[in-house]
């Protein structure tokens, strides 16, 4: 390997890493807004949104980095997948408005128009995670690339395996979401966080057992790098780990531990994101374009990339820090209204 | 839908539709978190309540700018992907590292302080809290710095190579940040950000002294805003003059534009004023014109030849009529904003700068000045750009997605939608908090949302709240 190779898996990884971040802060403020539909008390309603309002900002930054990050590092992969994604994208932008807004919208408004953002914040919310859901499947499943430039229509993206992956992100969304709820709230909302998220664990571990089995059908590629010898015994464990920290789930959730089920529900999410990547690598266009096919030239990756190593860590420093102003459990009689 | 339209087009109109609807939240964010800044920075050193009142009264409305800004931005940093591949396989890896330090850089920094900034006073304490505040403003300038240095690498392209597959690359990336036309753009811009946040902070003043001229809040802030545009709005003019000359220098087809010159002038070109451009004609009908003006300005020197549009190619001209008319009405909105800062400076050394109604009128009505000179300088510099996205190197027609017609009329229009429901719903909300006076004891955004933590009463927070430490 040269050393554009070396610098271009290093991108690759970059990415990977961004996006994920992404998944771990803005999942559960996603699910959040899933999951508000069950919870109609105004009370409950304010809580839920104060868990979250002082980050939730922040949170998606993770995704313009993401994007932004895929332009300057493999234009060409952002080139083929932006227009590959049209209407996912155009969907997820949309919903990423309507539950953006109402955040600020609902607090300036009266009973009746509030009603309407929480509307917006909720449907908004399940838009957007079931728009990331299915461009995730829809990447999976491969796009029809000619030379440099996307070749299918704008509904290639439609197939039942992509809508597969949409319910399943909606699912995992919905229970980090539970689960946020459990670390930061208490009383009756904290119950009923418990409560929904034993039928979300299940729910997701259905999903993750559907996407696993469908993904070996998409290519024969999958299936050789899931199950040929010696492969195997680097991929096996993957599906050990997941049983093990369902297990730990479990039993944090019998137990009512407040603070151990969002982490795990997030290694969950790790773990399924670790399956995803040994799937795809060494594309990133499935079965079409290669990380290295995709990459900018050289300087450019080593000039962000000084960026990145100097500003990444200090990013997760001073989130860790406005994370940690806002500690704790999030009371409902602490407001003014 | 759409069948039959000219894809380019549409997703010409979507870029457009979609930036101007977010460029003036940036422009707005960014004069406001400075003056937020100033406001807790008064607050801090004085001690005086006033400060504090008119701090948490803006930062309620920076809190609803500042999220509508940031979910039309999320926007803009898809487009490039979903609407103009093409260019983004080309111009990717010169203009998306740019963008890439801009989201390290400004954004992140802006979104990991802003929620101490709106909502924890009372749990870092005024110091941590003004260095939040601080850490948000200089986010908004850092933000304005890449993104103005990617435009303008766009607008006069240096420092860079083409590879084999087509693609620009970076030769030495400081000529990329630090090209022809970016100090100028830089300049301009921030400045112009500072006046519109002024004009608005100007005009609610305004509004409030109108109904009674004794409310200590209108009155910091009007006279506070006052002296800013008295101060900048020169100074911009100045600025403006200097970016136009650097325009002249290495983009003269949009200044022929800009200034509706469509013949060459061997012996010093008139100045139009006003006129109808008219492409089939080649002309300006009905000009309004000083002769030799036009080169006085240009060239410093009432005879000095300029080339005009008939040197150029037909297919390589920028749509005349619309860079003509938007240069006029944002010049025309600076020195309007000239005469509300000088108006202003001679009734305050009259000492009736809070009584003179006539100013207060001129100044409510100047509130939306910056937006639409803001939106006009956009509409004059991109559009002259034009029939390029990167200037003389890559053409607008070949920089779109391969997409057909209606998948970019369809999104069109579902962000037209989208953005007429959202942005009346935010003005709404906008209006409605700038309607209502600064008053004693005024509360942040923390004093309607319910954000204290365990172990912090609400009592506490109130009585907290304002009162020094």
């Amino acid at each position: 390997m040269t050393l554009a190779a070396d610098i271009a898996t290093i991108w690759a990884f970059i990415i990977a890493f961004a996006v994920f971040v992404y998944i771990v802060m803005d999942g559960f403020d996603l699910g959040l807004g899933i999951l508000y539909p069950l919870f109609p008390a105004k009370t409950d309603r304010d809580v839920i949104m104060n868990s979250v309002a002082p980050v939730w900002d922040g949170n998606e930054t993770w995704l313009v980095l993401g994007g932004g990050g895929l332009m300057a590092a493999f234009p060409l992969a952002y080139a083929v997948l932006m227009p590959a994604l049209y209407t996912p994208m155009i969907a997820m932008l949309v919903g990423l408005i309507f539950r953006g807004v109402a955040f600020e919208f609902r607090w300036r408004t009266t009973q009746s128009e509030r009603n309407r953002w929480d509307l917006a914040f909720a449907s908004g919310s399940l838009l957007a995670a079931l728009a990331q859901g299915i461009a995730l499947g829809a990447i999976l499943q491969g796009v029809h690339v000619e030379g440099r430039h996307y070749a299918g229509g704008w509904w290639d993206w439609l197939t039942p395996f992509s809508i597969l992956t949409g319910l399943a992100l909606v699912v995992g969304y919905a229970l980090l979401g539970a689960a946020w709820l459990i670390m930061k709230t208490e009383g009756e909302l904290r119950d009923r966080a418990y409560h929904l998220s034993w039928y979300l664990l299940f729910a997701m571990l259905g999903a993750i057992g559907a996407v696993s089995i469908a993904t070996p059908f998409l290519h024969i590629q999958y299936t050789q790098r899931w199950f040929s010898w010696p492969n195997i015994v680097l991929t096996a464990p993957v599906p050990i780990a997941v049983a093990g920290v369902t297990v730990l789930l479990l039993r944090a959730l019998a137990n009512k531990w407040d603070y151990q089920p969002f982490f795990l529900s997030l290694a969950l999410f790790a773990l399924s994101y670790a399956g995803l990547g040994i799937s795809m690598y060494p594309y990133i266009v499935p079965q079409s374009i290669t990380i290295w096919q995709a990459a900018a030239p050289e300087n450019g990756l080593i000039f962000l990339l000084f960026g990145v190593a100097v500003l990444i860590p200090l990013i997760l420093g001073y989130t860790a820090w406005a994370y940690w102003v806002f500690r704790g459990k999030v009371r409902p009689e602490s407001g003014y209204h | 839908m759409f069948e039959g339209w000219d894809a380019v087009v549409l997703a010409r109109a979507q870029f457009a539709f979609t930036m101007s609807f977010h460029i003036v939240f940036p422009a707005f964010s960014i004069g406001l978190a400075s003056y937020l800044a100033v406001l807790e920075a008064l607050w801090l050193w004085t001690g005086r309540e006033v400060f504090i009142n008119l701090f948490n009264y803006w930062l309620k409305i920076f809190a609803v700018a500042f999220g509508m800004g940031v979910v039309s931005g999320i926007v803009m940093s898809y487009q490039f992907g979903t609407n103009w591949a093409a260019f983004s396989d080309k111009a990717g890896p010169v203009i998306g590292p740019l963008m890439g330090y801009e989201v390290l850089t400004a954004f992140f920094l802006e979104a990991g302080f802003l929620g101490v900034m709106l909502f924890g006073l009372e749990r870092v304490g005024h110091r941590l809290h003004f260095l939040a505040t601080l850490m948000v403003a200089i986010g908004t300038l850092i933000s304005a710095f890449w993104i103005l240095s990617a435009n303008s690498w766009m607008q006069t392209p240096a420092g860079y190579a083409i590879n084999a597959e087509g693609q620009f690359i970076a030769a030495d990336w400081l000529k990329v940040i630090f090209n022809p036309s970016f100090p100028y753009r830089l300049v301009h811009m921030v400045l112009a950000a500072y006046l519109t946040t002024a004009l608005v902070v100007g005009a609610v003043g305004a509004f409030h002294l109108l109904r009674d001229s004794h409310l200590a809040g209108p009155r910091v802030m009007f006279s506070m805003a006052m002296w800013m545009a008295t101060l900048v709005a020169p100074i911009q003019i100045l600025a403006g003059d200097q970016h136009g000359l650097n325009t002249l220098e290495h983009q003269p087809v949009k200044i022929m534009a800009m200034e509706g010159h469509f013949d060459s002038h061997p012996n010093g070109a008139p100045l139009i004023l006003f006129g109808l451009p008219s492409e089939a004609a080649g002309k300006v009908k009905y000009a309004v014109e000083v002769p030799k003006l036009g080169s006085l300005i240009l060239k410093h020197s009432p005879d000095a030849p300029l080339s005009g549009l008939d040197t150029v190619p037909r297919q390589n001209w920028p749509p005349v009529p619309i860079t003509f008319w938007s240069f006029r009405i944002m010049v025309g909105m600076g020195f309007l904003m000239l005469a509300l800062g000088l108006f202003s400076l001679w009734t305050r050394w009259r000492g009736i700068l809070y009584e003179m109604r006539l100013l207060h009128i001129f100044a409510l009505a100047m509130g939306p000045a910056g937006f639409i000179a803001v939106l006009a300088g956009w509409i004059t510099t991109e559009t002259g750009r034009q029939p390029f996205t990167v200037y003389g190197l890559l053409r607008t027609a070949d920089s779109a997605s391969p997409l057909a017609a209606p998948a970019v009329g369809s999104s069109l229009l579902a962000f037209v939608i989208v953005y007429f429901i959202v942005y009346a719903a935010g003005l709404t909300y906008l209006f409605r908090l700038m309607a209502a006076p600064p008053h004693p004891g005024e509360q942040g955004p923390s004093g309607e949302t319910p954000t204290h933590a365990a172990g912090i009463t609400p009592a506490v927070g109130a009585t907290a709240h304002g009162a020094a430490r």
